[in-house]
């Protein structure tokens, strides 16, 4: 029992020790492992997942706002999540590499198309649950409709709208992780050429994976709370 | 008739070799699909299953210790949070490869939506119905199963569906921890950039997660049927 548990934990001393300290490859001659390496994967993996769900945002915040705004459109904003959970983030990546090819650009359309459905949803869901004697008030102090979205509709929409964004980065940063399936090497790279960097670079992979995911969750989190207007704060205070 | 499906046959083949959609060669094919197809049921189903005895478990204990959500919703936030495929890999040293890892993952994942969606379901019993059945003098675990859970039904429903439809999908990445599924028709050799079978293998997995929801619907129809009784 005791050789099982340390057993399991050398594993993991080994994959810290991977991280740290470059060693030679699998198949001989380079060097992999270490800091500097894990941070240019890091910085790829960071790199294309808030490219895409930047994208995401320019394009599903407005369309939710405006049909939110409008009332229209409830069918589209609210079957589209169920609809995108259906496809599998591995299917989507495989279709753009198959009828695409590979690269940066590539990948990056198939995240956005991932993250759109969940920043959509929650912008119209968060439009249409504001308080329609806010805006009316608002429309009586003489705002125009712009207005009425701008500065009473999206702000109180904005924690619903952080909370999509936040479903959508955590989704994007694990689908990012197969994402060198398409040539674009991120930390996924370690869990899938483990023929290159072994058993320690795939667990050392899977731990830095794991790790920038709860490092988004936490700070799209922060973020949702910083989102939540002055006045819904104090409206709300065990919120 | 015949003659059609020879011209189609001949021209799937040259149809392949371009590496186009060709709907023909799935027809044709289908029989390698069966296996995965069988294979990713059963974790989907399984995965749900285990999570959904875990969380309904873990609901009827913070039923009781209300204190207990809180800290429950942190931990199983903390499973869904995780990317599959690197839990795939951090259990490897521990459970290795296989079925059991990748079914522990899939579990995992499902944790929180269904322990959130019970917990609501059960938290949205109208007061009077308790009342009620506390006033016919129901006991606790006859209240529980009789008044609150059929009342709470169309939450739970609603957490299954989407930890159902989710798991689908994540079912697909099992083929890394070595569990097949119809992932495995997609990144196995040179599969990915195989036009036919990149859609095959995908559309097959948005078909399951649409049949797997009509059943989910059809039984909470079933279950419910006094809300059929209503008028509309």
């Amino acid at each position: 029992m005791t050789d099982l548990r340390l057993a399991f934990l050398s594993d993991f001393a080994d994959a810290l020790d991977f991280i740290f300290n470059t060693r030679e490859a699998q198949t001989g001659g380079v060097e992999v492992g270490g800091l500097a390496e894990v941070l240019d994967f890091t910085w790829e993996h960071v790199k294309i997942s808030a490219v895409a769900t930047g994208i995401a945002c320019g394009v599903a915040i407005p369309v939710g706002l405006g049909l939110g705004h409008a009332g229209k459109g409830e069918l589209l904003a609210i079957s589209i999540s169920n609809v995108g959970r259906a496809v599998p983030s591995l299917a989507l990546i495989a279709f753009f590499v198959a009828y695409l090819g590979v690269g940066f650009t590539n990948v990056t359309l198939a995240l956005v198309l991932l993250a759109l459905p969940p920043i959509l949803t929650n912008t119209y869901v968060g439009v249409r649950q504001v308080d329609r004697d806010v805006i009316d008030a608002g429309r009586g102090m003489g705002l125009r409709p712009d207005q009425v979205v701008r500065r009473i509709e999206l702000p109180l929409a904005l924690p619903s709208i952080f909370g999509g964004i936040r479903t959508s980065a955590v989704n994007v940063v694990a689908t990012a992780t197969i994402a060198p399936l398409a040539g674009v090497l991120t930390l996924g790279d370690y869990i899938l050429s483990a023929n290159v960097y072994g058993q320690d670079g795939r667990l050392a992979g899977a731990m830095l994976v794991a790790l920038l995911a709860i490092a988004v969750e936490l700070f799209f989190a922060a973020m949702q709370r910083l989102a939540v207007p002055r006045g819904l704060a104090l409206q709300q205070p065990a919120g | 008739m015949l003659a059609q499906v020879e011209i189609r046959e001949r021209s799937g083949e040259s149809c392949i070799a371009r590496n186009d959609f060709c709907p023909g060669w799935i027809v044709d094919n289908f029989d390698r699909y069966t296996d995965p197809l069988v294979e990713h049921v059963f974790l989907t189903v399984a995965a749900v299953a285990c999570g959904f005895a875990i969380a309904f478990a873990l609901a009827m204990l913070a039923r009781r210790q209300r204190w207990l959500v809180g800290p429950i919703v942190g931990i199983t936030g903390v499973l869904y949070t995780l990317p599959s495929l690197a839990v795939f890999f951090l259990l490897l040293p521990i459970t290795g490869r296989g079925t059991t890892t990748a079914l522990i993952a899939l579990t995992a994942y499902t944790l929180q939506i269904l322990f959130r969606n019970i917990v609501t379901g059960l938290d949205n019993v109208p007061a009077d119905a308790r009342d009620a059945g506390l006033g016919m003098g129901l006991t606790d675990r006859q209240l529980l199963w009789r008044v609150e859970l059929p009342l709470a039904l169309p939450d739970i429903v609603a957490g299954l569906r989407i930890a159902t439809t989710t798991t689908v999908g994540l079912a697909t990445l099992a083929v890394f921890a070595g569990a097949g599924g119809l992932g495995e028709q997609i990144v196995t050799g040179s599969n990915i950039t195989f036009k036919t079978g990149v859609v095959a293998a995908g559309g097959l997995a948005v078909l399951l997660a649409l049949a797997l929801d009509v059943v989910l619907l059809t039984v909470q129809r079933l279950l419910t049927p006094w809300r059929r009784a209503q008028p509309a």
